[in-house]
This record gives structure tokens, sequence and C-alpha cells, in this order.
């Protein structure tokens, strides 16, 4: 176990340093610099003048060595557009909106997945086990964009029922968080309802449906915890990937939150803020995905007392 | 009794696929359906009254749908419906081409990471588990700025992060076929790693790569939607249904039919194309089903 911990951290070690490597380098790559916009031009002296003073003239691979030394020690620069604060002041201050819709959706809409694949799986064939699967799949297939425009059409412009957009009353949140909620939910459908039908046509159910074990019993003690293995190890990937903001749910409800940042960062050259967001969210899928391991070969006595046998 | 005695017909493993096929409704239906839609595309121009970028009628600007414009007019007067059919098209086109290249990225990569292993499977792997870190989107968005956009670049970027599904289906198939006696026999006859891939090891694993290739379609055309949405996909006046979207966000309150069709447009394409996917896997290759 601690042989396999230390083997994905060298891994994620490596992944993390080729991923720096090639998006540091991609981000200079796109033509243009900070200073290249359009809304205040700035001569070609003061611009060279403004770039010395960034460090941008030096040759790319000292700026990398730098930049990767600061984020060694947490220090992640300063965001150019907005020169007034770090980088992490940026994130702590832009964070948390969408870590608190992205996480409410997230922590609805799982629970409401495993009913629903729980619903669809004790209802093989019926037309509940249809209606589920018919929302699993428009829920992963359908863009995030989409879902949100159809509830601001009919929540917002239609029925007139609550705000399309805005921040501050929680009323506002209810629109973003069903979007951030579609996903989760409809992956969870989706993966409980193959658990668990996996499960229930193993024969040890038909063991304990033989010796006489109540049908409640049998699902909540041996299916459901024996389907929960792959839903676990699900969560913190997904988790991560929707806390850390949609920039189309934030963009469709003007949420002041990080997804905003994704594009700005972009398009105005911003390397600091560029580099610390994309290093921020790769460590955390990272970590995620070891993390998920983890519980996975502890939750799974096959695993946990198998040794090293494979 | 007697039926018992009588031999069985020889069927082909194409006719059992067919009969699966057939037996799943909502994929037959989603098959009819993306059917319509490639007809919609290929004959845009027959169905259509002006092209997908004529202004011609700049005076009724905004429109609502009515009997002559069905979908209504856009804010820069053109006919909506127009622009919905050559969406199509630009959806589709990136779709498919963007599926086919990466078929092409992934067989021969999950091939020489099934056939060698070893090394060449750890570099296949850890590449994958680089694409499984990094969000797609903001990689496609850097990418896109990189390039500028762009019809073909969009094709690009959808197969860079299409390619990995093709490539672990192929890879899977071929670590299961090559300890087979053909292949062994293959062996011991001379034949070379390249020669057994290209003659055994890839005709056998069609079925995933037919797979692969149909559900790398919805995923290019979500790419390319969100991409066009975000203002960095394929660049105007070509019609995209995400350009639509972002365009129709802005008129919603009012003109609600420049958000509505567009979204229905994306919404039905892609599920038709997942829905029959979906049903193509299991399908060809019942051990797939519901992963």
């Amino acid at each position: 176990m601690i042989r396999f911990i230390f083997g994905r951290l060298a891994s994620i070690a490596l992944t993390f340093f080729v991923v720096s490597v090639i998006i540091f380098l991609m981000m200079h790559a796109v033509p243009g610099g900070p200073f290249d916009g359009n809304d205040m031009p700035v001569s070609d002296a003061v611009k060279a003048k403004l770039n010395a003073s960034l460090g941008l003239d030096r040759p790319l691979y000292v700026q990398y060595f730098s930049y990767m030394a600061g984020v060694l020690r947490f220090d992640f620069g300063i965001p150019f557009q907005s020169p007034g604060e770090t980088v992490l002041d940026l994130l702590a201050r832009a964070w948390p909106p969408s870590l608190l819709l992205g996480g409410l959706g997230v922590l609805i809409g799982a629970p409401l997945g495993i009913l629903l694949g729980m619903a669809a799986a004790l209802n093989r064939n019926t037309w509940i086990d249809y209606l589920a699967s018919a929302f699993a799949t428009l829920g992963l297939t359908i863009p995030v964009f989409v879902t949100s425009m159809m509830l601001i059409l009919v929540f917002a412009v239609w029925l007139n029922w609550l705000p399309s957009s805005g921040w501050g009353k929680p009323n506002s949140w209810i629109l973003p968080v069903i979007a951030y909620a579609t996903i989760p939910m409809a992956t969870y459908a989706r993966y409980t309802r193959s658990a668990m039908l996996d499960v229930l046509n193993k024969p040890f159910v038909t063991v304990l449906r033989a010796k006489g074990l109540s049908e409640r019993r049998i699902i909540f003690q041996h299916v459901l915890r024996n389907a929960a293995l792959p839903m676990v190890t699900v969560f913190l990937p997904m988790f991560i990937g929707t806390a850390t903001g949609s920039i189309f749910v934030e963009a469709m409800f003007r949420v002041p939150g990080l997804g905003a940042y994704f594009v700005s960062s972009i398009e105005l050259r911003d390397y600091p803020l560029e580099m610390a967001l994309i290093l921020l969210i790769t460590l955390m899928f990272c970590l995620a995905y070891l993390i998920s391991d983890i519980i996975y070969a502890l939750l799974n006595p096959r695993i946990r007392f198998g040794g090293d046998r494979k | 009794m007697t039926a018992t005695l009588t031999a069985p017909r020889q069927r082909s493993p194409l006719y059992f696929a067919w009969r699966r096929f057939a037996a799943n409704k909502a994929a037959v239906v989603a098959g009819i359906v993306l059917a319509i839609l490639m007809l919609m595309a290929t004959f845009a121009p027959l169905i259509t009254r002006t092209g997908p970028s004529d202004q011609s009628f700049l005076t009724q600007a905004l429109a609502f749908p009515s009997r002559e414009f069905w979908f209504g007019i856009d804010d820069l007067g053109r006919d909506f419906f127009t622009r919905i059919v050559y969406g199509a098209r630009v959806s589709l086109t990136i779709g498919f081409t963007a599926a086919a290249f990466s078929v092409l990225i992934g067989i021969p990569l999950g091939a020489a990471a099934g056939y060698y292993g070893g090394r060449a499977d750890w570099v296949v792997m850890r590449l994958i588990e680089l694409f499984s870190v990094v969000p797609p989107l903001l990689a496609a968005m850097l990418l896109g700025a990189l390039t500028q956009g762009g019809f073909f670049t969009i094709v690009l970027i959808a197969a860079l992060f299409g390619w990995v599904q093709v490539c672990l289906l192929v890879r899977a198939q071929v670590k299961a076929f090559k300890e087979k006696e053909f292949v062994r026999a293959s062996q011991a006859l001379g034949a070379t790693p390249g020669y057994i891939i290209r003659r055994h090891l890839i005709p056998n694993s069609i079925s995933p790569i037919i797979v692969g290739f149909v559900l790398a379609i919805p995923l290019a055309m979500m790419l390319e939607a969100s991409l066009s949405f975000l203002g960095i996909g394929v660049p105007p006046p070509t019609p995209s249904w995400g350009q639509m979207i972002n365009t129709g966000m802005n008129f919603m309150y009012f003109y609600w039919h420049l958000a509505v069709f567009p979204t229905a447009a994306l919404a039905i394409t892609v599920l038709a194309t997942t829905l029959f996917g979906d049903g193509l896997r299991d399908a060809l290759d019942p051990t797939l089903k519901g992963r």
C-alpha cells in the first residue's frame, strides 16, 4: 500500500511537471502579450519597459523556472488584470461563490442521482426505469449551457418565478445549483443503476433470498454496500470538476466566481493567473484520483487483504 | 422436438448485431433522427431559400416565427431556419471529421500499447493520464487562442481529446486477442508485429473501433458548441449553434426564438448521436454494456 502511494505520488509529480511545461509553452506561444490589448494602447517603448518590469523579457526557461520556484513556495505571482492583489488573494475572493454553488450542486445532485438509480434498478424495465435512464442520458449529453438556457427560459423568462441572474439573495442561487446538479445526478443515476443491477444478479443475493432475508435488508445491507464501491470513487473527481466552477454556468447566471477568470486570463494573456488556475486544477484532479484509489483499496477487502497479489 | 434436430441456419455475427440493434427502440429512433439531420445538412441549399449569411430580411430583423419564416428572423436579418440547417452542417462535419481523426490517433497508440505492453503501454497510459487530469475545456481554450480558432483547428482539438476512448477500447481488445492461438500461429510462422497488428488484431477490433468512432462524434460536437459559445470556435458568419446560443442569450427576454431553436437543435443532435452510439455499442459488443 505504502509503495503504491509513493509510486502514485511520483507519477503525479511527473504529470504535474509535464503539464506545467506544456501549458507554460502553449501560453507563451499564443500571439500577443499582456499589453497588446486595444482599450489602452501603449507605445512600443512603454510596452518594452512594462514587459521588462514583469520579467517578460527574459528567456522563457528562466521565466518558467522562476515561476515554478515561486509555485513551490505557494507564491503564484500577481495577476496582470488586477495588480492590487496576489493570485492567491484573487482565488480566495473568486472561488467561494463557485465552491458554494458547485458544491451544493454536487451535494444535492449526487444523492438524488443515487436514489434515481436505485429506483431504476429495483424497477427494472418499468416506466420508472425508462424515465430515469432517459433523464440520465439527457443530463449527460446536453451541454450545461443548454441546460442553463432552458432553466432560464422556463423559470425566469416564462414563469417568472426566480431571478435569472445575480448574486446575493439565496433565491438567485437556485437555478445555477440546479444547472450544476444535473451532471452529478445523471452520472450517479447511471452508475448506481448499473452497479446495483450487477450486484443483484450475483449468486450471493440469491442465497440471501433463499435463506429468507427480507428484501429490504438484502438491498440496504448487502446490495447497496457492494454497489457503493464504484460510486464512492467517482465522487471526489466529480466534486473537483464541479466545485471549481463552470465557465458556462457562471457566465449564464452572472455568478461572480472563478469561471470568468478562466476565459479572461487566456484572453488578456494573464500568465500568472492562467498558470495558477491550470496547475491548481490539475493538482486537485491528481490528488482526487489518488485519494479515490486509496479509498477504493481500503473499502475493497479483496485489495485490502489480498496483499500485492494481482 | 424435431426443430432441435434440424441443423441451425448459419447466421453471421452481423445478423445478430442487427437484431440486437433493431430491438433497441431508442437507438433506432435516434438513428432515424440522425439520418434526417444528415440529409438536411447535405441538401441544405435545396430546403432553404437563402444562403446562411444572406441578410435578405433586414427590415424584418428579429421577427418571430411565422408560417413564412419557420424559426423567425435573427438580429441581423437572416432567415433563422436557414441558419439552423446550415448549423447542422457545421456541427455534423466537425463531429464526424474529429471522430475520424480520433480513430486515426487512437488505433495505432492503442494497438501498440496493447500488443507490446511493457514500456510502450506505460508511455501510452501516462499520456492518457495526462489528458485525464487537464480539464479538456481549459486546454481547448488555450489551444483555440493559440491557433486563433477556425474550422480545422476545432477538429484537431476535438480529436486531441477524443482519441483516449478509442485508444482504451482498442488496447483492451488487442490485449485480449494477442494471446489467442491464431496470433501465436502467425508469430510462429514469422509474421512481424506490424503485420500481425494490421492483419489480425485491428480487423478483430473493428467493433470497438466503430463504437469509439460513433461515441467520439457527440463529444466533438459538444466541444465545438462550447468553444463557439465562448467565441473562440468557428468564426462568424459561419453558422454554429454554440455561437447562436450565445447571441440568443442577449435577446432571450423578448426574442425567445433566437435562444430556443439553436438550443433545441444542439440538444437533439447530441442526444440522437449518443443514443445511436450507445445502441451500436450494445449491439456490437454486449460485454461493454452499461459502461
